[in-house]
């Protein structure tokens, strides 16, 4: 009911240029231009410490909740700059939801969780059988109606880590995002439930653009359109997945894609 | 591939002298703790041995009578819950509100750290400083004159920095990934607050004011200056005229039939302890029960 149509344009769904990003004294990224294709998932891969979280938690600006935080260049998302005075941080975060990598439901029953974001902008809690049907299609779409269905009252931080990650995703749906930021969503889960949390992921792309930072080569080539390689704050290379993982460009990513460091 | 020598694990002979030493300690460590508790213990028994003769229905009811040396202690006991009344009333939202500031808004920074070593220090200052501060502040600037709700606010002062050191911990101890949640689904700060920090926090919020309560009930030095008479059975109906006027309070009373008045009965100080005892007890039962029925109901 939720989902946007993409209508297809050349507009990415996020659009960096000239980011950089200070942790106090500490420069994080540089000059980051990336263009996130819409309705696409594009994975940014690289080694630990290279600036792929930074510039996920960027893009919805939790990063600034650590008060020592500085940003010059634009972030667009779907041809709205979010650093501009008038972007509330409420909207942006509406416009654009986050998966951690840890399962991080809240301690309430599973329904509301599904209606969390929901009730927060609406300002309370809605009709019951429109909430039904909210928590109903959240939960179909991300493949749990069927498990969790009978156990809407549980407590959902007792639910198995996977079920936990797909809520974590099923709540972000009611409130329409166009983008999903996913920071490393897997590396909490056993490989079972990895590969249906990626199926999950390419299930939903194509209503959402969604961009995914993982540490697992063997993921990014499998559940993405794009990929992203960066290495010390910089974008070293951004290419088709495809394209990257047989011939990538530069002698850093052939390097990293092989194993050689990272 | 064969040559390394694999000793083979064979138990030896039992070493009696880690046994030994095993048992040392555990009895030192024992005995300890019943140092520690016995105390408390033979106070509670001398208490209840002493002065239980002393308690009845009218020993509840009653004013004191006969120079204090006979009657009840009913004014006290009604005195004594209306400063910590005012008391509670005045410090828990006020600290709560400064260990959410501390807590969840404040940046590190020097003027916050102050700030908390201020709180830390206003916790070590002792209660008779409390009552000039009272004193000085309530009874004479705001000019409420030696009432309840001068001894009540002296109070507050006094246990404030507990309730805020306590609830500031209990906050910080919501994992931070709640609050991430909360936040990139487009909470506000003040919605994170409300909707996920306080209610899994509220046990440990609990527990700063049973410790406040528990300290209140006994303070005497506070209230001497500031609100508490020696002897005051009548006291106005009226809610406001109530608040304004002086009031006899337990402890108070507890020093003043035990080393002022002349010719008073051997039980009736120990009946006095024990009632104010068996306040602490009581209101402190009431609170962990509380807390042990929500801790019941948080499941994370």
């Amino acid at each position: 009911m939720w989902r946007v149509a993409l209508v297809e344009t050349t507009m990415p769904a996020i659009r960096t240029k000239g980011l950089n990003l200070w942790y106090g004294d500490f420069q994080a990224l540089f000059d980051v231009d990336i263009d996130v294709k819409a309705g696409k998932v594009t994975s940014l891969i690289g080694p630990s410490g290279c600036g792929k979280s930074t510039y996920l938690r960027a893009v919805n600006r939790i990063n600034e909740r650590l008060g020592y935080v500085r940003t010059t260049g634009t972030i667009e998302v779907m041809g709205q700059n979010v650093l501009a005075d008038e972007v509330e941080l409420t909207q942006l975060r509406r416009e654009v939801g986050m998966v951690f990598q840890r399962p991080n439901p809240l301690p309430l029953p599973v329904r509301d969780n599904v209606l969390f974001a929901y009730r927060l902008h609406r300002g309370g809690k809605g009709p019951r059988e429109e909430e039904d049907q909210v928590v109903e299609e959240a939960l179909r779409e991300v493949l749990l109606w069927d498990k969790v269905k009978d156990r809407l009252d549980q407590t959902a931080t007792e639910l198995s880590l996977e079920e936990q990650q797909k809520l974590c995703i099923a709540r972000l749906l009611p409130v329409k995002p166009s983008v999903l930021l996913m920071d490393e969503p897997c590396s909490a889960l056993d490989p079972e439930a990895t590969k249906a949390v990626e199926e999950l992921i390419w299930r939903l792309r194509g209503d959402y653009s969604i961009l995914i930072v993982t540490h697992n080569m063997a993921q990014a080539r499998r559940a993405s359109d794009e990929c992203i390689f960066m290495l010390m704050g910089k974008v070293v290379e951004h290419s088709r997945t495809g394209d990257m993982f047989v011939s990538p460009q530069q002698q850093e990513t052939a390097d990293y894609i092989e194993g050689r460091y990272g | 591939m064969t040559d390394i020598d694999f000793k083979s694990f064979k138990a030896q002979p039992l070493d009696y002298k880690n046994q030994r030493n095993q048992r040392l300690y555990r009895l030192l460590f024992g005995w300890m703790t019943v140092l520690l508790i016995l105390p408390v213990l033979i106070i509670l028994v001398l208490l209840t041995a002493k002065g239980a003769p002393a308690l009845s229905w009218e020993f509840f009811t009653a004013d004191p009578i006969n120079g204090m040396t006979e009657g009840g202690i009913f004014p006290c006991l009604i005195g004594t819950i209306w400063i910590v009344a005012v008391a509670l009333f005045a410090s828990v939202p006020l600290g709560v509100a400064c260990a959410v500031y501390l807590s969840e808004y404040a940046p590190d920074n020097t003027l916050t750290r102050l700030i908390n070593l201020a709180i830390i220090n206003l916790a070590g200052v002792p209660s008779i400083v409390h009552a000039l501060f009272g004193v000085g502040a309530f009874v004479m600037f705001f000019d409420l004159g030696t009432s309840i709700l001068a001894a009540g606010l002296t109070l507050a002062v006094m246990t404030m920095p507990v309730v805020i050191v306590s609830t500031r911990e209990s906050l910080q101890a919501v994992p931070q990934a709640f609050r991430e949640a909360c936040w990139s689904l487009g909470a506000t700060r003040s919605q994170t607050i409300r909707k996920v920090v306080i209610p899994n926090s509220v046990t440990g919020i609990l527990t700063g004011v049973i410790l406040e309560v528990s300290r209140t009930v006994g303070e005497t030095a506070p209230i001497m200056f500031t609100g508490a008479a020696l002897f005051l059975p009548f006291v106005p109906d009226n809610f406001f005229e109530r608040l304004s006027s002086q009031t006899m309070a337990m402890s108070l009373h507890l020093f003043t039939v035990s080393t002022q008045v002349p010719n008073v009965p051997e039980e009736l100080p120990f009946g006095v302890a024990l009632v104010l005892i068996g306040m602490v007890l009581v209101l402190n039962s009431v609170s962990i029960a509380f807390r042990m029925y929500l801790r019941g109901q948080k499941k994370w």
